[in-house]
C-alpha cells in the first residue's frame, strides 16, 4: 500500500469497496474483461478485494473475432496465471451472417458483435450485475454515468431514470430481468490507470508500447494490419511505423498513434504532455455527436 | 498527482448562472481539454452555441442529447482536471428545482461547493436552496463565485452588496469557511488568473482558493467505526470481515465489540493483498480477522468497547425526498445505513423545512425535493451515529420496496430510544398482538369466479404488491390445496363444498396467525362462500368477484379445460355442466374485460387500504 500516492490509495480503496459491494448484494455478478489496460486494473483490484480468497465471480469476454492476436494471447495468459473462470462469448448469429467490421461497417459490427453479443451472454448466464472498466473521463455521456448503473429489462439505459447515488450507499436492488452495470473505475483518469499499472506492476498487452508495426493510413488515421483479413486498397502498401495504441478494440477500428513510448515510464511522460483524447482512436465513437449515449441506451458498455 | 490530495467539489447555483461555462473555463484554462474535443466543441458551438462566434464552453459539460438541445444541465456530470498543484473532481449539478435531488447527490460526495451567483440577479431562491442543501449534506466549505461580473455597472458595489447578502443568509448554516470571489467565467476573469478588469478585488482567484483549501477533516481521530461489508470465507481456515474503515483507526491486537450484539473479541490480523498491516485508518479497504468466532454478518458495525455507537430502532433524522410519488408516513421502505439494510417506517414528520426561509412548517407528507425532520422506526435495531459527527454511519438512503428506486436520503440527528433499554411487556399473544407486531391487520381476501377468469393471476400480482409493501401474506389456491390437504376430494358438488369448508378453516387459522391470506377458488356456490364468511370477524373477510364472461373464459381457456369439458371429456365443469352462482353483494366487483390484471391488482390494493 505504501508505495501508492495518497491519491491512488484513495481511488484503490473506493474501487475495492464498490467491487465488494456487488459481491455482497448481487446474486450472479460477472466481470466484463476486455483485455485492455482498464480491465487489467479492474481485475487487479478485484483480486485484491477478496485476497486471500479467489474471485467469487467469473469473467466474461465478448470476443468479436477481430481483436488483435496479442490481445487474445494476453487474455489466455492472464486467465491461466490467476486460475480465472473466464467465459468467452461470440454472437453465433453474427458469425452465421458473416458480420465483420470491413464489409458490414463499424456501426453494424459493433451493434451485432459487441452490444447484441453482450446481451446474449448476460441473458444466457443470468448475470444480474456486470462490472465494466469504463471511466467517467472517457467521454461526455459517460461523465453522467452512475457507479451502479441501472438497466431495465432488455438492458436499456434510460439516463432520466437513473437512481440518485448518495455517499457510498449504492442501491443494488433489482427485480428479475433487470440488471446493473457497475463501474469501479468511474473516478479514475487515464493517467491514474497508467500510474497505478506502473506502481502495481500489472501486465498489459504489448500493443500499448511503441514498436515497428505494419500500418496503412485511412481517413487520416493509422490502422495496423494485424492479419491479412484487412484487404488492401489498390496501390496501398503497408509501411512499418513506430506506433502504439492508447485504446484497444477491434483492430480495423482502432487507430494507432505514432509514438516512441516503449515503457510505462515513457507512456506516463507522453500522457502528461498529450492533448489528444484517448478515444480519439476509437472510430466507433465519432459517427455522430451523441453516438456513445445512443450506444449506451441500446445496451453497449 | 503523486503526493497531492484530491479535492472533490460541486458547482451549484441558480439556472443560467453559468455553472457549465465555469467548469468549461476551468478545464480550458488548465489545458485539460484534448485537441479532438476542442474540435468537436468548435463544431458544436456553431450548431448549439449561445455565445456568438466564441467557443461555448458550457457545451463541453452538457453531455446528454436532451441537455444540448435544451441548453440546460439535467444530471450530475463528473469532470476531472488537474492544475500543477492539485487534482480535482468536479460534480456539475443541475440548477432547476426538479433536479434538486441530483444536486444533493453531487453534494453528498463533495468536500467543498462552488456556489454560482449571477451578478446581475443577485441571491435568488435557488441560491438559498442550494446553500441550504450543501449544509444539510454536511458540506463545510463554500466559495461563492459572483459570475458575469463583467456585465454589471459599478461592479465593486454590486459585489459588496451580494457578499453581504450571502453572508447574512449563510450564517445559520454553519459553514466552516465561506469565501466570495468575483469572476467572469465566459472571459476567464479571476477564474484561474487575476484580472486587470477586477483590480479592485484583492482576494484569491477561484482556482487559487480551491488549490489552497484544506479539507482534511481528521476522520482518523474520530472513534472507530468498521461497517462489515462482506464476509470472506473461502475455506474453513479463513474467516475475514471485509470493509472500509468509516472512521478512526483499527489496530491489530485491539479489543473490539460488535455494536449490535455487544459481543467482544480482539482483532487478530488486518489482512490486505499486500500483506498484513499493523493498523488501518479511515478510508482504507481492508479485511479483519478476529481472535474468536463470534456471529458477525454484513451490516454489523465493529467499534472500540469504550466508544460505541447508539443501537436504536427509533431515531430522528432529516429526510430529503427524491421521488415523484410522495413520502407516506407509515408505509414501509427499506433503509440502507452503512452496510445494513432494514425495513423502516417514517412514523411522523415533525416539520418540513422551507428551504428558502429555513422556516419550519407542519407537514403530513413530503413531496419531491422537500426536506422534513422525521421520526423513523426500524424493524430491527441498527448501529447509528449522528450525521454531524459520523457522516458514514449517520447517513442513509430510503428504497421503495416495490420499484427498488432510491426515494430518499437521510441524515440522522439522534436516537430516540435505545433499543437495549426497551422494556418489553409480556402480553397474551393473540391475533391483535400479532397484528401489532406485523403493523397491518390480518384479512382473508377471497377470489371467486369462473375457471380462466383471472383469479389466480390477479391474486398473484396482488400478493407481490402486498409483499413489497411489507405485508405478510399467503396465497391459497387449488394447486397447493388439491395436491395435499384435499387430495382425497374430487369435483362432485359434495366434494366442492368440503373443499371450500377446509380451505375456509385453513384461511381462518392463517388470519389468526396475523397473515393476509389470499384464497383463489372458483367456489361456485353462494352458500359455501357465506359459510366461510361467517368464520371471520366483521371486516376481516373480503369477497372479490372476478367477473369475466363465460364466452371470454372459453376463448381464453388457459388450461384447455373448456375444450375438454365441451367435448364431454370433463364432467361437472363450472359454467358448462355445473352452475356458477355469482355473488350478489361482494366487497369488490372486478370487471376484467377492458382492464389488465395489473390494473385490477392495483385497484384491489387501493381498496384494501392495508
Amino acid at each position: 500500500m505504501s508505495k501508492l500516492s495518497p491519491h491512488l490509495r484513495q481511488l484503490e480503496a473506493e474501487a475495492i469497496h464498490i467491487i465488494r459491494e456487488v459481491a455482497a448484494e448481487c446474486a450472479h455478478p460477472v466481470m466484463l474483461y476486455s483485455i485492455g489496460k482498464d480491465s487489467g486494473v479492474m481485475l487487479h483490484l478485484a483480486l485484491k478485494a477478496f485476497s486471500p480468497a479467489p474471485l467469487p465471480f467469473p469473467l466474461l469476454h465478448v470476443d468479436t473475432k477481430w481483436k488483435f492476436r496479442d490481445m487474445i494471447a494476453h487474455r489466455e495468459a492472464i486467465a491461466a496465471r490467476h486460475g480465472l473462470d473466464l467465459r468467452v462469448h461470440t454472437n453465433p448469429e453474427g458469425i452465421a451472417k458473416g458480420i465483420n467490421p470491413i464489409v458490414s461497417g463499424s456501426s453494424v459490427h459493433t451493434q451485432v458483435m459487441k452490444t447484441d453479443a453482450l446481451k446474449q451472454a448476460l441473458d444466457h448466464y443470468g448475470f444480474d450485475a456486470a462490472f465494466g472498466g469504463a471511466r467517467r473521463d472517457e467521454e461526455k455521456s459517460r461523465a453522467k454515468e452512475r457507479v451502479f448503473s441501472f438497466r431495465s429489462a432488455g438492458h436499456v439505459w434510460d439516463p432520466r431514470r437513473q437512481r440518485p447515488e448518495l455517499w457510498n450507499l449504492y442501491n443494488a436492488r433489482v427485480r428479475p430481468g433487470e440488471s446493473l452495470r457497475v463501474f469501479p473505475l468511474s473516478n479514475w483518469t487515464e493517467l491514474d490507470v497508467w500510474e497505478y499499472t506502473r506502481a502495481e506492476n500489472i501486465p498489459v498487452v504489448p500493443l500499448y508500447f511503441a514498436a515497428p508495426r505494419p500500418v496503412v493510413r485511412r481517413s487520416g488515421v493509422l490502422i495496423v494490419r494485424d492479419d491479412d483479413r484487412l484487404p488492401l486498397e489498390p496501390g496501398e502498401v503497408p509501411e512499418m511505423k513506430l506506433v502504439r495504441f492508447r485504446s484497444l478494440g477491434c483492430y480495423p477500428l482502432s487507430a494507432a498513434v505514432e509514438s516512441t513510448a516503449a515503457t510505462l515510464d515513457d507512456i506516463i511522460d507522453e500522457m502528461r504532455t498529450s492533448r489528444e483524447s484517448e478515444r480519439a482512436g476509437r472510430l466507433i465513437d465519432t459517427d455522430e455527436a451523441a453516438s456513445m449515449e445512443k450506444k449506451k441506451r441500446e445496451g453497449y458498455f | 498527482m503523486s503526493g497531492k490530495a484530491l479535492l472533490r467539489f460541486l458547482t451549484c447555483g441558480s439556472v443560467d448562472d453559468g455553472k457549465s461555462t465555469l467548469i468549461g473555463r476551468l478545464l480550458y484554462d488548465t489545458a485539460s481539454i484534448p485537441t479532438d474535443q476542442l474540435a468537436t466543441l468548435e463544431r458544436d458551438s456553431r450548431k448549439h452555441g449561445t455565445t456568438g462566434a466564441d467557443l461555448d464552453l458550457a457545451l463541453l459539460v452538457d453531455g446528454l442529447e436532451a441537455e444540448r438541445e435544451q441548453g440546460i444541465t439535467i444530471d450530475v456530470a463528473y469532470r476531472y482536471f488537474s492544475s500543477p498543484r492539485r487534482a480535482f473532481i468536479v460534480a456539475d449539478t443541475p440548477g432547476h428545482e426538479q433536479y434538486t435531488r441530483n444536486m444533493a447527490t453531487g453534494a453528498s460526495n463533495a468536500d467543498a461547493a462552488v456556489l454560482l451567483v449571477d451578478a446581475r440577479k443577485g441571491v435568488l431562491t435557488q441560491t438559498r436552496r442550494h446553500a441550504y442543501i450543501c449544509s444539510l449534506l454536511g458540506l463545510r466549505h463554500v466559495v461563492a463565485a459572483v459570475n458575469k461580473i463583467d456585465l454589471v455597472d459599478d461592479a465593486p458595489a454590486v459585489f459588496a452588496r451580494i457578499e453581504a447578502e450571502l453572508r447574512a443568509f449563510a450564517a445559520p448554516l454553519g459553514f466552516q469557511t465561506l469565501a466570495v470571489v468575483p469572476v467572469s467565467a465566459r472571459f476567464g476573469d479571476n477564474v484561474s488568473a487575476p484580472s486587470e478588469r477586477l483590480s479592485w478585488f484583492q482576494g484569491p482567484t477561484l482556482l487559487g482558493w480551491l488549490e489552497e483549501l484544506d479539507v482534511s477533516r481528521d476522520r482518523a481521530a474520530a472513534p472507530l467505526r468498521f461497517p462489515v461489508q462482506y464476509v470472506n470465507r473461502p475455506n474453513v481456515d479463513f474467516r475475514g470481515y471485509a470493509g472500509t474503515v468509516a472512521s478512526g483507526v483499527v489496530r491489530a491486537g485491539q479489543s473490539i465489540v460488535v455494536a449490535g450484539s455487544g459481543k467482544q473479541t480482539t482483532v487478530a490480523r488486518i489482512v490486505t493483498a499486500d500483506g498484513d498491516l499493523a493498523e488501518a485508518q479511515a478510508g482504507d479497504a481492508v479485511t479483519l480477522t478476529l481472535a474468536d468466532e463470534i456471529d458477525i454478518a454484513r451490516g454489523d458495525v465493529l467499534c472500540a468497547p469504550e466508544t460505541r455507537p447508539e443501537v436504536a430502532d427509533q431515531f430522528a433524522a432529516h429526510v430529503l425526498w427524491m421521488a415523484e410519488e410522495e413520502l407516506l408516513a407509515g408505509r414501509p421502505y427499506l433503509m440502507r445505513l452503512g452496510t445494513a439494510t432494514v425495513p423502516v417506517r417514517v412514523t411522523g414528520i415533525k416539520h418540513k423545512v422551507d428551504v428558502n426561509s429555513l422556516e419550519h412548517h407542519a407537514a403530513r407528507t413530503l413531496h419531491l425535493n422537500e426536506v422534513g425532520f422525521c421520526n423513523l422506526d426500524t424493524t430491527a435495531p441498527v448501529a447509528v451515529d449522528a450525521f454531524a459527527d459520523f457522516p458514514a454511519t449517520g447517513s442513509f438512503i430510503l428504497i421503495d420496496r416495490q420499484t427498488n428506486a432510491t426515494v430518499g436520503a437521510g441524515m440522522v440527528s439522534f436516537a430516540l430510544r435505545r433499543a437495549t433499554n426497551v422494556h418489553r411487556q409480556a402480553v397474551t399473544v393473540d391475533r391483535a398482538a400479532r397484528e401489532r407486531l406485523n403493523a397491518h391487520p390480518a384479512k382473508a381476501v377471497w377470489f371467486t369466479g369462473l375457471s380462466g377468469s383471472g383469479k389466480s393471476t390477479i391474486a398473484n400480482l396482488l400478493e407481490q404488491k402486498l409483499h413489497a409493501h411489507g405485508i405478510r401474506t399467503y396465497l391459497l389456491d387449488g394447486d397447493n390445496v388439491r395436491h395435499g390437504l384435499n387430495r382425497d376430494l374430487g369435483f362432485t358438488d359434495a366434494d366442492r363444498v368440503e373443499n371450500i369448508r377446509r380451505v375456509g378453516e385453513v384461511a381462518r387459522l392463517m388470519t389468526d396467525a396475523g397473515l393476509v391470506v389470499l384464497c383463489s377458488f372458483i367456489s361456485p356456490f353462494r352458500a359455501e362462500r357465506q359459510m366461510v364468511r361467517e368464520l371471520f370477524a366483521p371486516g376481516a373477510f373480503v369477497e372479490v368477484f372476478v367477473d369475466t364472461s363465460i364466452e371470454e373464459c372459453i376463448q381464453r381457456d388457459p388450461k384447455g379445460l373448456y375444450a375438454r369439458a365441451q367435448a364431454g371429456k370433463l364432467k361437472n365443469f363450472t359454467g358448462i355442466d355445473s352452475p356458477y352462482e355469482a355473488p350478489l353483494t361482494p366487497e369488490v366487483h372486478l370487471q376484467t374485460q377492458g382492464h389488465t390484471p395489473e390494473e385490477a391488482a392495483e385497484q384491489l390494493l387501493a381498496l384494501l387500504g392495508l
